[in-house]
C-alpha cells in the first residue's frame, strides 16, 4: 500500500512548492553567508569593538567613518590604491589587447603559445609574490640582470626603493593578469564578422580606420568588462603586495611616515586582524571601500550600456 | 506565499545564528572518565616539533596524548585571535608571544597561573627576566599567566674564518687601532661591519632586521636602543621625550649606519633572509633570534658551519647590554572545562620539572630553567648555547599592554622610513613616532592629555 502512495504524493507537488524547494536552500545560504555578515558588519562599523575582546560593541555613531575619512594615513592608502589600480589596469589593457591582436590570426603553435601566456593567471598570487621577490632581488635575481645591471651594488632595489616599489607590484600584476584581458579580447576579436572587414577593404579603408571603426567598437564591450573586473580586483589587491613588499617600504613625507605600497586591503587586514584587531574601525573602512567599488562599477556598467546601445 | 516563507526563513536564520553563537561560547561538557588528550597550539617551527617530542614522552608516562597543532607564523596570531573571538576551546594550551600577554589577560583569555606557579615552586626555577616578560602582567604585579617555555632573544652569528684571518686581523688593527675580535660595543660592531663591507667581493659587513610587516625592524632597533639607555616609555607610560630622546636618536643613527653595510636586497628582511645572506656568504655577521641558529649548525645547510661563531649583544656607551626578547610562554585557555584546565596544569607542572627541562633543552628547546641554563651539559651542547644563556640574563621587551599592536604599527613605519627609506633624520623619524604613539596612548586612555 505504502509503496504506491509515494508516487501519488509526488504528482501533487505543485509548481510553487517545487520552486520553493529549489530557491529556499539558496536563500538560506545567502542569508547566512552574505546578508547577515553584511548587516552585522554595517552595525559594527558604528561601534567601537574588537573581535578578540569579550567587551560588547559600544555605539560610537559616525566616529569610525570620520576617522577613516579625515586621517591622512587612510587617505594615503586610498591614494596608493587608486594610483596602483589606474596604472596597473591601464597597462593590462594595453598589453592584453596587444597580445590578443598579435594572436588573433592562427599560426603554427599559436594554440600552445596562447596556453603558455595564460599560465601566470592560473598561479596563486602568494606563490607569484614569493618567486617575484627573488626575481627582483638585486643580489641574485634575474630582473636587474635582464635590464643590464650586473653589479648588485648599483642595481635598482625594486622592492626597497620607495620610488620603485609600487612599480614592482604593478609589473607583477601586469605579468599575471594581462593574459586575462588577452583572453576576453580574443573572444571579442573572433566574434567580429569577416564581412565587416571585407566591406571596409572594398571601400579602401586603411588598417587604422578598420581598427578604429570596426575592431575597437566591436571589442569594446568585452574590454569594458575586463576593465570592470580588473579594477575591482585592483582595489582589493592584497596577496601580491603582502608577498612582495608587505606594504613597504616606508617613506618620511613631511613629518609623517607612510608605507608606499600599502593598499586599502592591506591596511584593512592590519586593522582587522591581531595585534590591532580594531573590528569596528576596519568594518567602517571596508564599507568605504565597498561604496567606492560600487560607484566605480556603476560608472563602468553605464559606459558598457552606452557602448552596447550605440 | 513565497514572500511569507522567505520572511519566516530569514527570521529562522537570524535566530539560529543568535543561538549558535551562544552555544559556541559554551564550554565542552566535562568527560566523566577524565581527560585523555590535550591540544597545544604553537607556530610552525622546529621548537614546536621538539615540544611534540616532549609531549610524546608525557603520553608514554601518563597515557594522556598531547598534540601540538602548528600554524605558520604569518597566520598564527590571526588563528589564535579568531579562536579568542569565539571564546573557543579548540586548544587547551597556547604557546603565545610575550607581547600578547596584556591583550590576552585583559580580555580574559588566559587562566591566572600565579597560585599554581608559586605553590609548586616553579617561579623560582626560571630566570627572573623570562618570568617577567613571558608570564607577568601587569609588569611588577607578581601575577603570572604563562610559564616561560621557549626562551629566545636576538643574538649574533659571525664568520670566524674572516675574523681570525691574519691579514684581516692586521688590516683591521692598523685601521681602527684595536684588535679584530667579537665586538664588545655597538661602535666596535659598526667598525667591523664597515671593515668587512667589500662589495667587489660580494661580501657585506652585517645583516640586520628590516622587515616592515610585523615587528622585525622594531626588534632589531631596540637591541641598540635599550643598550644606549633609551626606552619605549618612562615609568608613567609617557613617550614624548623618551622614545625621541638623544640616546634613542643616537641608537637609530647607528642602526641606519649598519644598514649601509648590509647586503643589497635586505630591505624587508627577517629571520629567513638573515640566515640566507649568511649561508650564501654575503654577510660577515648577522643578527637573528637564537631559535633560528640551529639551521646554521647544520653542515647540509650552512657551508660555513665549522667556522660559524655566535655572540651575545654588545654593550652601549655606558656598558649596559640588552637584547630584544623573542620566545613564548605557555598559557592555559580560559574557555575549557575545569577538568581540562587541571589536566593542562598537570602537564605544565610535569614540563617545568628540571629533568624534563633538561630533556627539553636536549631535544633542541630553549629552556628558561636556571639550573639547566647554568649546567655544563647545556652550555656545551651547541656552539650558540653559551651566548644564549648569557643573553637570557639581559633581555627586554617592547610594550605588552593590550594596545601594543597599535603602538607597533607607527614604530615599524617610522623606523623603516628612516633606515630603509633613507629620508629625513633620525630625530625627525623618532619625533613623528613619539607624536603618533602619544596620540594613541591618550586615545586609548593609557595616559592622560
Amino acid at each position: 500500500m505504502s509503496s504506491y502512495s509515494q508516487p501519488t504524493r509526488r504528482r501533487h507537488l505543485g509548481d510553487k512548492r517545487l520552486i520553493q524547494m529549489f530557491i529556499i536552500p539558496t536563500v538560506v545560504l545567502l542569508i547566512l553567508m552574505n546578508v547577515f555578515p553584511l548587516i552585522y558588519s554595517l552595525y559594527l562599523s558604528f561601534t567601537e569593538y574588537s573581535a578578540i575582546n569579550p567587551t560588547p560593541p559600544e555605539w560610537v555613531g559616525l566616529d569610525n567613518y570620520k576617522k577613516v575619512l579625515s586621517d591622512n594615513l587612510y587617505w594615503h592608502n586610498f591614494a596608493v590604491t587608486g594610483r596602483y589600480a589606474l596604472i596597473s589596469v591601464s597597462l593590462q589593457m594595453i598589453v592584453g589587447f596587444g597580445l590578443a591582436m598579435l594572436l588573433k590570426e592562427k599560426f603554427k603553435g599559436s594554440g600552445l603559445l596562447t596556453t603558455l601566456i595564460l599560465v601566470p593567471m592560473m598561479l596563486s598570487p602568494a606563490v607569484v609574490g614569493a618567486f617575484w621577490k627573488n626575481i627582483f632581488n638585486p643580489s641574485f635575481g634575474i630582473f636587474d640582470q635582464f635590464l643590464g645591471y650586473s653589479d648588485p651594488n648599483t642595481a635598482p632595489e625594486w622592492l626597497g626603493d620607495p620610488d620603485l616599489a609600487l612599480w614592482a607590484v604593478v609589473i607583477v600584476d601586469v605579468w599575471m593578469w594581462s593574459p586575462f584581458v588577452m583572453l576576453l579580447s580574443l573572444a571579442g576579436l573572433s566574434a567580429i564578422p569577416d564581412y565587416l572587414y571585407e566591406a571596409a577593404a572594398i571601400d579602401r579603408a586603411s588598417a587604422w580606420f578598420q581598427f578604429r571603426r570596426i575592431t575597437l567598437p566591436q571589442v569594446m564591450p568585452l574590454l569594458l568588462i575586463a576593465v570592470l573586473f580588473r579594477t575591482i580586483e585592483a582595489f582589493k589587491q592584497f596577496d601580491l603586495v603582502m608577498g612582495l613588499t608587505g606594504g613597504g617600504p616606508s617613506l618620511l613625507q613631511g613629518t609623517q611616515a607612510v608605507n608606499v605600497t600599502e593598499t586599502v586591503s592591506v591596511k584593512l587586514f592590519r586593522l582587522a586582524m591581531p595585534p590591532q584587531a580594531q573590528t569596528g574601525l576596519s568594518s567602517a573602512m571596508a564599507y568605504v571601500v565597498l561604496v567606492i567599488i560600487i560607484a566605480i562599477s556603476n560608472l563602468y556598467i553605464r559606459a558598457l550600456n552606452k557602448v552596447r546601445e550605440g | 506565499m513565497l514572500k511569507k516563507t522567505f520572511s519566516v526563513l530569514v527570521l529562522i536564520a537570524l535566530l539560529s545564528i543568535a543561538f549558535t553563537s551562544n552555544f559556541a561560547a559554551t564550554p565542552r561538557p566535562v568527560q566523566a572518565q577524565g581527560v585523555s588528550e590535550l591540544t597545544i597550539w604553537w607556530a610552525e617551527w622546529d621548537p614546536a616539533n621538539y615540544l611534540q617530542q616532549i609531549g610524546n614522552e608525557y603520553e608514554a608516562e601518563t597515557g594522556i596524548k598531547v598534540t601540538v597543532v602548528q600554524e605558520p607564523w604569518a597566520s598564527y596570531y590571526n588563528k589564535v585571535g579568531a579562536e579568542w573571538a569565539v571564546q573557543g576551546d579548540s586548544f587547551d594550551m597556547v604557546v603565545g608571544d610575550s607581547q600578547w600577554v596584556g591583550q590576552a589577560v585583559e580580555a580574559g583569555h588566559y587562566v591566572d597561573l600565579t597560585a599554581f606557579l608559586n605553590d609548586n615552586g616553579i617561579t623560582e626555577t626560571v630566570t627572573p627576566a623570562t618570568l617577567q616578560y613571558y608570564g607577568e602582567y601587569p609588569q611588577g604585579s607578581g601575577t603570572y599567566y604563562a610559564y616561560p617555555t621557549e626562551g629566545d632573544a636576538n643574538g649574533w652569528a659571525y664568520r670566524k674564518d674572516l675574523f681570525e684571518d691574519p691579514d684581516n686581523m692586521a688590516a683591521f688593527e692598523a685601521e681602527y687601532g684595536y684588535p679584530l675580535a667579537i665586538p664588545e660595543t655597538w661602535e666596535q660592531l659598526r667598525d667591523i661591519a664597515k671593515f668587512f663591507t667589500r662589495p667587489d667581493d660580494g661580501l657585506y659587513g652585517v645583516g640586520i632586521y628590516t622587515q616592515v610587516d610585523y615587528d622585525a625592524i622594531t626588534m632589531g632597533f631596540e637591541n641598540i636602543m635599550f643598550s644606549y639607555g633609551a626606552d619605549w616609555k618612562d615609568a608613567d607610560n609617557n613617550v614624548l621625550g623618551v622614545i625621541n630622546s638623544p640616546e634613542a636618536v643616537a641608537a637609530l643613527e647607528l642602526y641606519g649606519e649598519l644598514y649601509d653595510y648590509a647586503p643589497p636586497g635586505t630591505d624587508n628582511a627577517f629571520f629567513a633572509e638573515m640566515n640566507n645572506v649568511f649561508i650564501n656568504g654575503q654577510a660577515a655577521m648577522i643578527m637573528n633570534y637564537f631559535a633560528f641558529f640551529p639551521s646554521l649548525d647544520n653542515p647540509d645547510i650552512n657551508p660555513y658551519r665549522d667556522s660559524t661563531g655566535y655572540f651575545a649583544m654588545p654593550a652601549g656607551p655606558t656598558g649596559e647590554r640588552f637584547a630584544a626578547l623573542g620566545g613564548q610562554g605557555i598559557s592555559v585557555n580560559s574557555y575549557i572545562s575545569d577538568e581540562r584546565k587541571q589536566a593542562s596544569l598537570d602537564f605544565i607542572k610535569w614540563f617545568a620539572a628540571p629533568e624534563v627541562q633538561a630533556r627539553w633543552a636536549a631535544v633542541g628547546g630553549y629552556t628558561c630553567n636556571i639550573e639547566v641554563l647554568e649546567s655544563e651539559a647545556f652550555l656545551t651542547q651547541t656552539p650558540y648555547n653559551a651566548a644564549f644563556a648569557q643573553t637570557m640574563t639581559f633581555v627586554k621587551d617592547f610594550w605588552n599592554i593590550p594596545q601594543f599592536g597599535l603602538l607597533l604599527e607607527p614604530a615599524q613605519r617610522y623606523l623603516h622610513a628612516y633606515v630603509v627609506g633613507g629620508e629625513g633624520t633620525a630625530q625627525e623619524a623618532l619625533d613623528g613616532m613619539a607624536f603618533e604613539m602619544d596620540e594613541i596612548l591618550i586615545a586609548e586612555g593609557v595616559i592622560s592629555e
